[in-house]
């Protein structure tokens, strides 16, 4: 409190209009400055590290791994765990309407035009998770995935496969089929889409997080809802949950080795 | 000496043509240091004066502005990529080649291109990030904050749109990558969930649209030369113009 309180102040005080300067020389000297030490560097990142050029392009080999641009190694990681049309395109564009709504969702009239983590914590928790998840899966895919997209380390030999270990993924309607000996027989016949017990349990678990997530902050945390409004707690519940879904199907994954959550004949998640 | 010096100046200066190009004296007084503001296209995307504030580093870090800078810079390096270079798949990889052994300095703006291109991607991200930290996205900033995520995805469509062109494997390969994902997009994509359903396929599917074709080939190379050298530039360059303005308009939300 004392700090952000003093750290306003100062804000508050740089603001008053007697304390102006010209931006030329200012400003704009400072500007010349960074253009030649980036243009600096960048001739020099140029001079010791060229452009890569391999082999002519040829559709009749396939290099492995195939990597994308780096950038978009994260996306690519996600392949590891969801199916293309989610890692490649519905994440993706969560990723950006998410990003777009910050500002139409984000109430606090707190912390604007100042660092503060006191004054928004929430805000500040939730965008850092995000970006964290976004470099900490680039990483992965730029530094440890090599032949086959299996886990190198830096110091393993990469240009020896990796032993594929017999790890049987299920999906998890097999496993409650499995555990519960529940029968196999469809209940449910909806054109090529037929329900079993399991499936149905499936569907239960995955909409029961949405709607646990979206109830319990509801319940226990009444002001920050009364705060929001019911479309920006919709909205903004919707996003945190997908994120913190992600996160969650990656770790049923590697702990359970559980493929898809929910089985569809048109799309799986 | 100084009376000769003093004599040049005024002879370079004191003309029809001079005054006709810059319409003050050197920004050496406080009045010719605001008025090169009013009177130079570049600079005017700056205001006349700046809060003290403006001038701490640890705010903006110069995030926005290096942004722009690389922007600039793969312009420049791009026009001159360009003339050495054929969108053609019989042709691009042999001129790639030939800027680094037959064209002077080919080589250095190949690299120098790259470069920007990572450096612009990495700047654009921290930018944001920045801007999220200083909570200069709140009112009445909302709108320039959605112009800046769309930039951002500029940024990196221009960056994937630019590695097909030298056409070797890297470069192949990575777009047949994107282009697979393209290709199970819910609805539009022929392998997504229901797009066979409302009858893709994947001779009219987004792929497709993308691709100019089923596999990365000569129709592809052409598009993504069109819309890495052309389209692309142009679109952004649109929305800086309304980033930037708008940030004239509301002020720097900051010590600035």
């Amino acid at each position: 409190m004392e700090i952000s309180e003093r750290i306003k102040n100062e804000a508050e005080k740089t603001r008053s209009p007697e304390d102006t300067v010209l931006v030329w020389p200012n400003l704009v000297y400072i500007e010349l400055i960074c253009m030649l030490f980036a243009t600096a560097v960048l001739l020099l990142l140029s001079l010791v590290s060229p452009a890569p050029l391999e082999e002519l392009a040829s559709a009749d080999t396939t290099p492995n791994p195939t990597k994308a641009p780096w950038y978009f190694l994260g996306l690519q990681e996600l392949l590891v765990y969801f199916d293309p049309w989610l890692a490649g395109v519905v994440l993706p564009t969560m990723i950006i309407v998410g990003l777009i709504i910050i500002p139409y969702v984000d109430t606090n009239p707190n912390g604007k035009g100042y660092y503060t983590y006191s004054e928004r914590k929430f805000s500040m928790l939730g965008f850092s998770y995000g970006l964290a998840l976004w470099y900490i899966l680039i990483v992965i895919g730029v530094w440890t995935r090599g032949l086959d997209w299996s886990w190198y380390w830096p110091w393993s030999d990469w240009h020896v496969h990796m032993s594929v270990t017999a790890v049987k993924l299920v999906d998890l309607e097999l496993i409650f089929q499995n555990m519960l000996g529940l029968s196999p027989d469809p209940v449910l016949t909806l054109g090529r889409y037929a329900i079993t017990v399991s499936n149905i349990m499936t569907w239960i678990c995955f909409l029961g997080y949405y709607a646990i997530g979206f109830t319990l902050p509801f319940l226990l945390f009444r002001n920050f809802f009364n705060k929001l409004g019911i479309i920006r707690y919709n909205l903004v519940m919707l996003f945190f949950l997908s994120m913190n879904g992600v996160m969650l199907k990656m770790l049923l994954r590697l702990t359970f080795n559980i493929k898809y959550l929910v089985v569809t004949p048109w799309f799986k998640i | 000496m100084k009376e000769m010096i003093a004599k040049i100046v005024k002879l370079i200066t004191d003309n029809q043509v001079y005054r006709s190009v810059f319409r003050h004296g050197f920004p050496t007084t406080d009045a010719n240091r605001a008025l090169v503001m009013f009177s130079s296209v570049v600079l005017h995307l700056h205001p006349v004066r700046v809060r003290r504030g403006a001038l701490k580093i640890r705010f903006t870090w110069c995030l926005g502005g290096l942004t722009f800078f690389f922007f600039i810079l793969l312009a420049i390096t791009g026009v001159f990529l360009m003339f050495y270079y054929v969108p053609d798949t019989r042709r691009a990889y042999n001129d790639i080649k030939d800027l680094g052994t037959v064209v002077y300095f080919g080589e250095l703006f190949r690299n120098m291109h790259r470069w920007s291109a990572h450096a612009m991607v990495l700047s654009v991200w921290l930018h944001m990030t920045r801007v999220f930290m200083t909570g200069s996205y709140k009112p009445p900033r909302e709108f320039n904050w959605v112009v800046g995520v769309i930039l951002l995805v500029l940024t990196l469509v221009l960056s994937w749109t630019g590695y097909l062109l030298p056409w070797d494997q890297l470069a192949l390969w990575a777009v047949t990558v994107g282009s697979k994902m393209a290709e199970a997009s819910p609805l539009l994509g022929s392998a997504g969930p229901f797009g066979p359903e409302i009858g893709m396929t994947r001779e009219n599917d987004v792929a497709f649209v993308l691709l100019g074709g089923t596999v990365v080939g000569q129709s592809a190379l052409l598009r993504f030369y069109v819309l890495h050298c052309l389209a692309l530039p142009l679109v952004s360059a649109v929305l800086m113009a309304v980033h930037f303005w708008r940030i004239r308009k509301d002020g720097f939300s900051g010590p600035l």
